[in-house]
Order: structure tokens, then C-alpha cells, then sequence
């Protein structure tokens, strides 16, 4: 195995761990901790595809400002353990049996589906601003806007719910 | 020589100085501090107290190391260690000095030079809020608690306006990487000249990220005892400040290299030239030229410090979302304008 | 209005320049960055001592007369002008063969000052009609119990060998009652050894 490999493979690992992690643990900060060591790994496996840019901003947005404010959420609210509701026993079950459907689903999709190993254009510098940058504002010029337009109109949908005087 | 040797000897070589200014730093910082009050500072250690440092440093290796028994132990470990880790991190995208040829190999006096550089600096500046926020968390005491929390919002809401000014730069330099823009400086002018607003915007956010005076609110001790570190005792506490400091190292390196042309001075070629100097010659000289720059913008960090008071913390949170913000956002655009007018775009 | 320079507080809206807050700035850091170059107020104290007042009033001082004697002889009088009532005494009288040790026939064979009372305003020095307490421009030194604050005699008297220097105390007037023999406490034993016509 090259190099590569072995870091494609502890990657994986540890993305997988630690988002196993997310949901085994019981304190709340502990699966935001989790959660953003998920974040690193995949932001590792964008740099093992060559995707510079989109690891850098991956780790800029979900890590360092999305998960801060998860964390800054938590920490005030000061969840812990013991604030966690007891579930009944039937919502247990209606989860086990909702899961265990969605593995059913998931397993028979894969059942069918082919491994194959797609044509990887490794050029040089395909994740790289310039390329993306001109992909984004040419071939999806259209799409970018909208959802900026969405992104928009979901920050201003927040900043009018946190006013104090809502009539 | 192997390139991958010369790297690590450059690596190791960015670390010692990297510690090594923040080192004096601290005590730079007392002496400005106290030369701006009229006073001498310290000056019993060693000759002017160059010493210092020194001393301080065995102090806080020898103090008790106290880990609350009600704190998280691990986090509380994670803390310090986040804070000095993401803090060394920096460090490597900056352009140090021009190209030195050593035999038949020529390398930059650089780590490495990222096409994303500007993007990997920014990733891992927001990265160093984590060591606040889970060092404050862990500690389990309030005041630790209300500094975290101070310290993430401060951080988010800077880096926002920051982010705006690095977007006015790359405008105009187009470029992400460190090195070609300290380049493009060599050609034509400093790009504090294109970006004066982009400037002010960028160094008052530098001082709010690196919690430094007046926007040290989470650590502020006439509210928050120590703030995040109130818990914090010998080596974590020291790993706590001094990452601050080298914070504050690479941030005035930053500002050297995106505004104030990096390792390039005014007339260099021309001055090389007239003395005759060697392109090595020359890029020594450069990387002290650039260190000049960098101990200025130190200065001027403490120089700040020790002139103005404290924020409120509802007034920097007004500076931060509706000055700064509207601001760079108006900077963007003004520069888009005048580009296009240009006919750059 | 005692005086002119009292001003009426305004509070008005700011301008515009005020409010961008940068000229402020760039004034005060301009103010700071004028105080490097100032002279700096730091004594290096070990090395360099701060010049005393000659009035300066220090540790306590109790004298001895020039053959060696002390002077106090216990009449308690420093004790009642102690505003801060930090002097206590026992008095004892001297025996025979004690001559050459106490002054007078009463003495204090217990003489205690509290520095952590003392106010050091100097009206023991001026109650005292035998110019035996003197303070000086010696520095209490500070020290971690209180107990040790309480000066006994053993601190407070003035060593045989190295006498006390309290000249700077000592004003003409005290001077001339001093050297006057006509007081008999003025007189030791060694001014009826001496022959008297060295006085008058």
C-alpha cells in the first residue's frame, strides 16, 4: 500500500470512530468534540482527492464556525447528563424498529449496486480555486445564486424571529 | 541537499524563532509597558533584565500544577494544548525571506507555500478558539465558563469582518497564495496603498482575535478574575499566554506580508545593486527587514494595549457587526467599482 | 463658586469625528508613545535611595547622654502624648553601681513601642523633658508576624559603640536646653569630677 493509502485508510477510521462517537456519547459536549475530529477527517480526505480549497473551507465553516457555535449553544445552556429525559420504553422501540428498517433499505440498495471504481480525471490543479471558482460563476452560475438567495432569506428569517417586539 | 532536509532545518528554524520572539515578547511587553508609564520595568535579571524571560519561564515550571478535582482532566489538558498547537501552526505559510541558493539548490525561506495559504491561515485562526473554549468549559468554574464564551463570540464575530477584508485583498492581488502576493508587492506597491480600509479593518480584527487590549474581554480581570484561565496554574497557564503571544507574532507577520509587502523594502534592487550584494546577501537582509516590520506591528500591539481602555462588551459587539462588517462589506464593493472601472476585471 | 475653574459639564451629542472614534485614539497613543521618552519615576531602590525630608520621621531612637548613660528616666510623659497610644513603660529604680548604665535615679526597665500603632507624628520626641526619645530617618522594616512589630529596648536604644546620629532632629532651642547646666538633669557625674569653673 502506498502512503496514501494508509492515510485514506486511518481517515476513514477515525471519521468513523468519532462519528460513532457523536452518538454514543452521553455528554453533549463530548459529540460536538467528536464531531468537529469528523470534520478534520473528511476535511483530510478532500486533500487526498486534491481538493485543497474545499478542505480549507470545510474546516473554516463546519469547524471553526459552525461547531463553535454548537459548542457556544451547549456550554450555555449547560446540558449534561443528568438534563437528559428519560425516554419511554415505547419510543425506544418505535426507534429500534425505525432504524433497523432504514439498515433494510440501505443494505437491499446496496445489494444491487456495482463496485466500480470511476475514472478519476486527476488533473493538475482540479480543486484548486482558479478551477472552482470558474466551474461555480460559468456551468452553475444559476444554482450558486439561488442558493445564496436561500441562504439569504434563512438569515434574514433569524434575524427577524430574534426580534424582541414579534407582534 | 535533500529539499525534504532543508525543509525540516526551516521548519525547526521557524519554530526557535517563533518561541523565541514570543518569549521576548513577554518581556517587551513589560518594558513597553512600563517605559509608557514613566517606569523602568524589569531589570534585575541579567543585564536590563534580558533575562527575564528566563526566570519567568522556570517560575511557571516550577509552580504547583493544580487540575480542579470537579474539572474535566483531559479537556482541561486539551485546552492549553489546542491553544499552543493551532498557534504554532500558523507559522508556515508565511514567506520569511527571498529565494538562498546553497550550492546547486535554491529554496524559499518558507515552510511552504499553500495556493491556499490565505485560506489554510484563516481555517486555523478559527481553530484556535477551541483551545479557549474547552480549556474555559472543562475547568468547571463560571468565570472560566463566561471567558469561553466570551472569547467564541468575540472570535466569530471578528473573524466575519476579517474574513471581508482578506476578500477586498484577494480581489485585487488575485491570489490566495502568501508568496505571490508578498511578490506582487515587490513590483508595485505595498497593498496598504489599494486596501487603506481593508487595513484598519484587518488590524483591528487582529486585535480582537488574538484577545489582545482593548478587546482582552475574555481574560478581562476586573470582571472575569483570569477569565478562561482562572483555573489555570504553572505550564498550562504559561502555554495559555504564551500562546497569545505567538499569536500575536505571526498576526504582525501577517499584516507585514498582506499590507506591508512582506520581506520587500522600498529600493531593494536598486540598494543591492549599488552595494553590490549577492542574491543571498540580499535575502538575509530581507529577512531583516521583514523582522523589523514584524517587531514594529509587536509594538504597536502593546503600544495599543497600554493606551486604551477595555471595551464593553455590548460595544464590541456593536464595533464588530455594525462598523466593521458594513464596513468591509462596503469595501468589497468599492473595491469591485474601482476595479472594474480600471478595467481589471 | 469658591474659584473660576470649576466648568459646567456638557453632555451633547458627538460629531461624526468623534464618534469614529480614530483621532481619540491616535491622540492618546500619541500621549503614550510622548512618555517613553520621559524621565521615569522609578528610584532602583537597593542601589539608589529616595532623598529624605529633613523632617523625616522614622524608627524611634532611644539616647544615650555622652558618657554612655540612657537618658530616659521613665516619667511616662511620651506614653500619655501618644495619640495613637503606641508606647508602653515600666519603670525601675536604678541601683547602686548602676550609675554608669542609667542617667537618672528612675529608668525604664521595660520600654515598648508598637510600630504598628505608631503614627510617627513625633509628639513623643516633643513631650519628652529629658531629650532621651528621638525619631529618625530610619525605616521601620517590614516583617511577616506582628509580634515582631513591638520594639523592646533592645532595638530601640542606641548601640554603645554607634551612636544614633539625631542632629538633624534637634533644633537650636533643644541644642541650648541640652547643653544648659543649669538643669540639673543636664548634669551627669562626670560635670562633678570636671571643676565647675569650666561652665561659668
Amino acid at each position: 500500500m502506498s502512503i496514501t493509502q494508509y492515510i485514506f485508510w486511518f481517515l476513514s477510521f477515525l471519521a468513523l470512530m468519532s462519528a460513532l462517537m457523536v452518538v454514543f456519547s452521553r455528554n453533549p459536549v463530548y459529540s460536538v468534540l467528536f464531531l468537529i475530529v469528523t470534520f478534520f477527517a473528511i476535511a483530510g480526505h478532500y486533500i487526498l482527492l486534491s481538493a485543497q480549497f474545499l478542505a480549507a473551507v470545510h474546516i473554516i465553516v463546519y469547524a471553526g464556525a459552525i461547531m463553535v457555535l454548537f459548542l457556544y449553544v451547549i456550554m450555555m445552556l449547560n446540558l449534561n447528563q443528568d438534563a437528559e429525559p428519560k425516554k419511554k420504553t415505547y419510543v425506544r422501540v418505535i426507534a429500534v424498529v425505525a432504524i433497523g428498517l432504514m439498515l433494510i433499505t440501505l443494505v437491499g440498495a446496496l445489494k444491487g449496486a456495482t463496485v466500480n471504481t470511476p475514472e478519476l480525471t486527476r488533473t493538475a490543479g482540479v480543486g484548486t480555486v482558479e478551477t472552482l471558482g470558474k466551474v461555480l460563476f460559468n456551468q452553475f452560475l444559476l444554482p450558486f445564486e439561488v442558493s445564496s438567495i436561500l441562504f439569504l432569506s434563512a438569515m434574514v428569517g433569524a434575524v427577524y424571529l430574534s426580534k424582541k417586539n414579534l407582534q | 541537499m535533500d529539499p525534504l532536509i532543508i525543509k525540516a532545518i526551516i521548519v525547526l528554524i521557524v519554530f526557535a524563532i517563533t518561541l523565541l520572539i514570543a518569549t521576548y515578547s513577554t518581556y517587551a511587553e513589560r518594558k513597553v509597558a512600563a517605559i509608557m508609564q514613566d517606569r523602568v520595568g524589569p531589570d534585575r535579571a541579567g543585564p536590563m533584565g534580558l533575562l527575564q524571560p528566563l526566570a519567568d519561564a522556570v517560575k511557571m515550571f516550577m509552580k504547583e500544577e493544580i487540575i480542579p478535582s470537579v474539572s474535566n482532566k483531559w479537556l482541561f489538558i486539551l485546552g492549553p494544548c489546542i491553544a499552543m498547537l493551532t498557534a504554532t501552526m500558523t507559522g508556515v505559510v508565511i514567506p520569511w525571506g527571498g529565494p538562498i541558493t546553497i550550492g546547486e539548490t535554491t529554496f524559499d525561506l518558507q515552510i511552504t507555500d499553500l495556493n491556499i495559504g490565505i485560506l489554510y491561515l484563516f481555517g486555523v485562526v478559527s481553530l484556535g478558539v477551541y483551545g479557549i473554549m474547552i480549556g474555559g468549559w472543562a475547568s468547571n468554574n463560571k468565570f472560566s465558563l463566561l471567558g469561553a464564551i466570551r472569547a467564541s463570540s468575540q472570535m466569530i464575530s471578528y473573524e466575519i469582518a476579517m474574513g471581508f477584508a482578506i476578500i477586498a485583498l484577494v480581489m485585487t492581488t488575485g491570489t490566495l497564495s502568501l508568496k505571490e502576493i508578498v511578490l506582487q508587492q515587490d513590483a508595485g506597491f505595498a497593498n496598504v496603498v489599494y486596501q487603506p480600509v481593508g487595513f484598519v479593518i484587518f488590524i483591528i480584527c487582529a486585535f480582537a482575535e488574538t484577545n489582545r487590549a482593548p478587546f482582552d474581554l475574555p481574560e478581562c480581570e476586573t470582571e472575569l478574575i483570569g477569565g478562561y484561565h482562572t483555573e489555570y496554574s504553572s505550564m498550562k497557564l504559561g502555554f495559555y499566554l504564551f500562546a497569545e503571544y505567538i499569536n500575536m507574532f505571526i498576526s504582525s507577520a501577517v499584516i507585514a506580508s498582506f499590507y506591508f509587502g512582506g520581506y520587500n523594502f522600498p529600493f531593494q534592487h536598486e540598494l543591492a545593486n549599488a552595494l553590490g550584494m549577492s542574491a543571498n546577501a540580499l535575502s538575509i537582509l530581507q529577512v531583516v527587514m521583514f523582522f523589523g516590520k514584524i517587531i514594529f506591528f509587536i509594538f504597536l500591539f502593546m503600544w495599543v494595549r497600554w493606551t486604551i481602555p477595555r471595551f464593553r462588551y455590548d460595544q464590541l459587539m456593536n464595533l464588530g457587526w455594525k462598523v466593521l462588517l458594513p464596513l468591509s462589506l462596503a469595501n468589497i464593493f468599492v473595491t469591485g467599482i474601482v476595479m472594474w472601472a480600471m478595467g481589471k476585471l | 463658586m469658591l474659584t473660576n475653574r470649576s466648568k459646567q459639564v456638557v453632555k451633547r451629542e458627538m460629531t461624526w469625528l468623534e464618534r469614529a472614534y480614530f483621532p481619540a485614539i491616535l491622540s492618546g497613543m500619541a500621549i503614550t508613545f510622548k512618555h517613553i521618552f520621559m524621565r521615569k519615576a522609578t528610584v532602583k531602590y537597593p542601589e539608589q535611595t529616595r532623598e529624605f525630608a529633613p523632617v523625616y520621621r522614622g524608627q524611634h531612637v532611644l539616647k544615650r547622654d555622652e558618657a554612655g548613660a540612657e537618658r530616659c528616666t521613665a516619667c511616662g510623659l511620651c506614653a500619655v502624648s501618644c495619640p495613637a497610644e503606641a508606647i508602653t513603660m515600666t519603670a525601675a529604680e536604678r541601683q547602686k553601681g548602676e550609675e554608669s548604665l542609667y542617667r537618672e535615679e528612675k529608668y525604664a526597665s521595660k520600654y515598648e513601642i508598637n510600630m504598628l500603632r505608631c503614627i510617627f507624628c513625633g509628639l513623643c520626641e516633643e513631650a519628652c523633658p529629658k531629650e532621651a526619645i528621638f525619631l529618625t530617618d530610619r525605616i521601620v522594616p517590614s516583617t511577616f508576624e506582628r509580634d515582631s512589630f513591638i520594639y523592646g529596648k533592645d532595638k530601640l536604644v542606641e548601640p554603645k559603640d554607634q551612636p544614633v546620629d539625631v542632629s538633624k532632629r534637634q533644633t537650636p532651642a533643644v541644642l541650648a536646653f541640652k547643653n544648659d547646666k543649669k538643669h540639673k538633669h543636664n548634669r551627669t557625674f562626670l560635670d562633678k569630677v570636671l571643676p565647675k569653673a569650666k561652665h561659668h
